[in-house]
């Protein structure tokens, strides 16, 4: 009796260690902060929202450990550039720490310097065979992603000091939803790679994140797309800042689910084989990227169905924008009833997720690029 | 069900209705399906695809209902299949999958517990059932238990049998969510367009006189319509987009707009759309007063009204008249009304003056530096790379009206005006452009602007110009001039004065251009530009004599010959030369507006929404249960000697690998007694 006591599974606050509570104690600290300094300026569903991200964090470290330390690093590294602006944004040009660190565009050049550098070294440790530069490559994607996720907290402040009507959570276009694009993907591929204690699939996952950094560089140094801009009438909605981050979390499971996809095509046919994760723990990940995705990819249409209805008039009006989200959604349905239901496994799932991909990419890129409608918020 | 109702045809339509492969078809057929619509352009004018798919296509094409996809017969019956099936596939997995949910299935045998992958035999030095069961207790297991005959006892555990729920959730939610749709969708009134009992109207008439078999009652059950107001305005109906016509649908209630707000922010974008409209009720008269902004609908009686979109609801102009063609004339004010038009009767001639629209508002990029990165160098792009602000020079430059000038042949031309006075290296113009097809861009005149902003100076010299009355007494005065500065001999004053009479006349009867046109015909090409620099020059002295005797004439001092004002005079022979292209008899002068602004709302009823909320709901919990909810079984099979652990899951990964070698290790353990 007293032995089967010892495998009584404990409730979840009795197996949370003391560092969960102090991880959980910082960010509702930080929250009420938020909540002193804002909170006149927020009406009650942004209030709501604020409420909702501090217990969304404390679960989610509470969940992965990792996050405990990666968010309160992140949001320090962006609280000290914060510090150093003293409310000029000018300041950007003439400090030091701010012109070639902090400011919202240097952390974001360095978040795509150290992600190629990732890139380049995951694919030296699978090459090489060698777990440390496997290692360093985990740490350079850690690293990226911390200045990635600083970079976007320095811009929102940026925006309101260059006006107070000006501000606002940087998620309003396309440059700023490729940051964050980057960064979701790189964290999510993050908790997998912990998870499923495998490092060679970076190698793959960081193609995909490299790509939309190139994108990132041409689309600052050709098009200055970097500049802040104020929210069109459409877009000034708390909706806002709950439909973008979700729906780039499903974005992000899809292309990485593609990439996990050719991995798994080049270990059916034998090309390095050997050096990479069995077929069936890239499946794996794979399909547990897709079910994510799905799962906030459509918690994020529902949202945008729901914010149409208070801005376009109706939750759904048929747009490209929404009709393309729906195909990418039928799309994934479609992976997701094939291999529960009829238990597909290997290469006809892994060339569906590739080609998921293309899908999914042109209700993201394509839709905005060759489709007019109402949802035109960045164009190229 | 017997073998033979299995055979029948309505079970195997039933069969394949309800299957996968047929719902999964569904799924990939609405996917391309869906796909069209966002390829073709929806709802367009029919005259647009007429013109770009030719007659023949145009015809085909509409025909198949693709100018309208998403609302077309084909479309719909898609629809309706995915939400049959996914109906029949509930109906006939919904029973197994309830016993399923319900069972523990105790009774298994030992034949089939071995048969299960995850099944081990484990030896036991002592079985104590009590322990097991505090173990699965422990473990938060629910458990059922069956003593067979052969003496050994089956504990049957589960886990997260709320997993099968999440099916019933998603797939009851699909159904769901598709007839909230229906509902809103414009299912009934396409039933009666077909029947005819509803026709689209095509003409453009006053709504008053659209009959009724066009127009839709108040107990319409959803609609979504457009109707745009001007400020002090009211509307009970809105259009509803129909094919190639419209229908109106009348409202329960009357929209008046008091007031719209539209604001920028300083580079120009625009910040704010926003209307002060007042609702009443036609039944009760009850009142509602509210702001509506984008993002920021008021619902009245379950009709939501939106900002859609803005315009010029017809602003009063004050305009002075400035005659071109009898320049001696004074110029005369005229009254009109933005977006309205008017007849307009000039030296005889009878015109229509159709006016566009009144902008109050024209930002611009003042700096003249493109955006163009091409030439930039690496340092300074690594500059711009850094900054997320860029200073850009915007300036209002004030209001501007458009306006066409149609003649009795039907023929337009079209002009956009400035009313402020637009700066320009320290000088300011009047700014006037013109064009004569729409697909061109406005070609821009600049008219310089007296010491009290006022274009009466320029057309007192151009009025002078165009007078041969005063050229014997301008001419008189240049050779003066020019004799004064020995510039010419006396011998030459007679021929000199002639030529200025004669360039005077040519400039006045084509500009510029007519003078030019005189040097290609009838000067050698060789002295084609010493000639043109003498016309040049002439013409630039004799402009300040002829804006002298202009002064004179109409008993006004001279004025001071500065280079301000002499700078004035060159800029009036580009002005006087330009007017040339004008095309219009007169020039029209924005001197004064009174702002009226119209609102465009957008009115939806739609009772299907809360079910498609409540759809979008129980899809998410459905996916949530589903996906994160593993479903796990597990069977103690306890008998004298050994334990049997075998373990199940609905999804075969390796979280179940995992677990089954954790749980026989730890059942190991309890069954050694140790």
């Amino acid at each position: 009796m007293e032995l089967a006591q010892s495998f009584v599974e404990q409730p979840l606050y009795k197996r949370l260690k003391p560092s969960d509570w102090l991880y959980a104690v910082l960010v509702l600290v930080a929250a009420g902060q938020a909540w002193r300094l804002y909170n006149p300026f927020m009406d009650g569903y942004e209030q709501a929202i604020l409420a909702g991200s501090a217990i969304g964090l404390v679960a989610l470290g509470w969940f992965w450990k990792a996050w405990r330390w990666f968010f309160p690093l992140s949001a320090s590294v962006a609280l000290l550039g914060i510090s150093l602006y003293h409310g000029e944004l000018a300041r950007a040009q003439t400090a030091f720490w701010l012109k070639f660190l902090l400011s919202s565009q240097s952390a974001i050049m360095w978040m795509c310097t150290l992600f190629f550098l990732a890139t380049l070294v995951y694919w030296a440790g699978l090459l090489t065979r060698s777990a440390m530069l496997s290692r360093m490559g985990s740490g350079l994607t850690w690293a990226a992603a911390v200045m990635g996720g600083a970079g976007l907290f320095v811009r929102w402040y940026e925006s309101y000091l260059i006006g107070s009507d000006v501000g606002h959570i940087p998620v309003s276009n396309l440059y700023e939803v490729f940051i964050l694009f980057t960064l979701i993907t790189a964290l999510m591929y993050l908790y997998y790679e912990a998870r499923f204690a495998t490092r060679q699939a970076g190698a793959f996952v960081l193609l995909v994140i490299s790509a939309a950094v190139g994108f990132i560089l041409w689309y600052s140094f050709d098009r200055q797309a970097h500049e802040i801009q104020p929210l069109i009438p459409a877009l000034q909605s708390w909706w806002m800042k709950i439909h973008v981050p979700a729906n780039f979390v499903g974005y992000g499971a899809f292309a990485m689910s593609a990439m996990l996809g050719v991995a798994e095509l080049l270990v059916l046919k034998g090309v390095l084989k050997d050096r990479l994760p069995s077929a069936e723990v890239l499946d794996e990940m794979m399909y547990k990227a897709i079910s994510i995705g799905f799962l906030f990819f459509t918690i994020a249409t529902i949202l945008g169905a729901m914010w149409a209805a208070d801005a376009w008039g109706g939750y759904w009006s048929w747009d490209p924008k929404e009709t393309w989200a729906l195909i990418v959604w039928l799309n994934y349905a479609a992976w997701l009833h094939i291999r529960l239901v009829k238990g597909w496994r290997g290469e006809p799932l892994a060339w569906w997720a590739v080609i998921g991909l293309l899908v999914t990419t042109f209700a993201f890129l394509g839709v905005n690029m060759y489709l007019t409608g109402l949802h035109s918020y960045g164009g190229l | 069900m017997t073998k033979n109702s299995r055979n029948t045809a309505v079970y195997k339509l039933y069969e394949l209705f309800s299957s996968m492969r047929f719902a999964i078809g569904l799924l990939t057929i609405l996917a391309i399906a869906s796909i069209i619509g966002t390829v073709l352009k929806q709802n367009e004018p029919y005259p647009n695809y007429a013109f770009e798919f030719g007659q023949y296509w145009f015809a085909v094409f509409e025909q198949l209902g693709l100018y309208d996809v998403y609302h077309s017969g084909w479309f719909l019956t898609i629809l309706a299949f995915l939400v049959l099936s996914t109906s029949l596939c509930i109906l006939r997995n919904g029973p197994g999958f309830i016993k399923d949910m319900k069972a523990y299935r105790e009774k298994a045998s030992d034949n089939s517990l071995a048969a299960i992958k995850h099944s081990v035999e484990l030896p036991a030095d002592k079985v104590d059932p009590d322990t097991l069961r505090a173990y699965l207790r422990g473990q938060g297991w629910r458990w059922r238990e069956h003593q067979r005959e052969d003496g050994s006892l089956v504990l049957a555990a589960k886990k997260g049998a709320a997993s099968k729920l999440g099916y019933f959730f998603a797939h009851i939610a699909l159904v769901v969510i598709c007839i909230g749709g229906l509902m809103d969708g414009n299912l009934p009134l396409k039933l009666a367009e077909m029947v005819g009992s509803v026709v689209p109207e095509t003409r453009d008439i006053p709504q008053s006189q659209i009959p009724s078999q066009s127009r839709l009652s108040t107990a319409n059950l959803s609609f979504r319509g457009n109707v745009t107001i001007a400020e002090g305005k009211s509307g009970d109906v809105v259009f509803l987009n129909a094919g190639n016509g419209y229908l109106v649908q009348e409202l329960p209630f009357t929209v008046s707009l008091k007031k719209f707000y539209v604001d920028y922010y300083s580079n120009g974008m625009p910040k704010l759309f926003a209307s002060d409209i007042v609702v009443t009720d036609k039944a009760s008269g009850k009142v509602t007063e509210a702001q509506v902004k984008v993002n920021h609908p008021l619902i009245v009686d379950g009709v939501a009204i939106y900002q859609a979109s803005f315009g010029d609801g017809g602003s009063p102009l004050s305009l002075k008249a400035w005659n071109l063609e009898a320049p001696q004339m004074q110029p005369v004010d005229i009254k009109g009304i933005s977006m309205g038009s008017q007849p307009l009767r000039a030296n005889g001639k009878d015109y229509n003056l159709e006016f566009g629209e009144l902008r109050v508002f024209n930002i611009e990029n003042m700096s003249g530096k493109t955006d163009d990165a091409a030439g930039k160098s690496l340092s300074q792009r690594m500059q711009d790379a850094r900054e997320v602000k860029h200073e850009k020079q915007l300036k209002n430059i004030g209001p501007s009206i458009s306006f066409k000038l149609r003649d009795k042949q039907g023929q337009a031309v079209e002009f956009h005006h400035y009313m402020a006075p637009i700066q320009q290296d320290g000088v300011s113009y009047m700014v006037a452009g013109v064009r004569s097809k729409v697909s061109e861009p406005f070609q821009y005149l600049r008219l310089p602007l007296d010491d009290k902003l006022s274009l009466d100076r320029f057309m007192r010299l151009r009025s002078a110009f165009m007078n041969p009355a005063l050229y014997d007494e301008i001419a008189q005065r240049t050779t003066a001039k020019a004799m004064q500065g020995s510039a010419i001999s006396p011998a030459m004053q007679q021929q000199f004065a002639g030529s200025v009479k004669w360039i005077l006349a040519r400039f006045a009867q084509g500009g510029f251009v007519a003078l030019e046109q005189f040097l290609d015909e009838k000067v050698p090409q060789d002295k084609r530009q010493a000639v043109a620099q003498t016309y040049v020059k002439i013409l630039q002295g004799a402009v300040v004599d002829v804006m002298n005797v202009a002064d004179a004439k109409a008993g006004l001092p001279p004025v001071a010959m500065d280079s301000q004002h002499y700078r004035f005079l060159l800029d009036s022979l580009v002005g006087i030369s330009a007017l040339h292209d004008y095309q219009a008899p007169v020039l029209l002068q924005l001197q004064g507006f009174d702002q009226v602004q119209a609102s465009g709302l957008q009115l939806t009823r739609s009772p299907g929404k809360n079910l498609v909320y409540l759809g979008s709901l129980m899809l998410v919990i459905g996916i949530i249960l589903m996906f994160y909810v593993r479903e796990v079984r597990l069977w103690l099979r306890c008998g004298t000697a050994s334990v049997r652990l075998a373990m199940s899951s609905n999804r075969h990964n390796r979280d179940l690998d995992e677990d089954f070698r954790r749980r026989s290790e730890a059942i190991q353990q309890l069954v050694r007694g140790k």
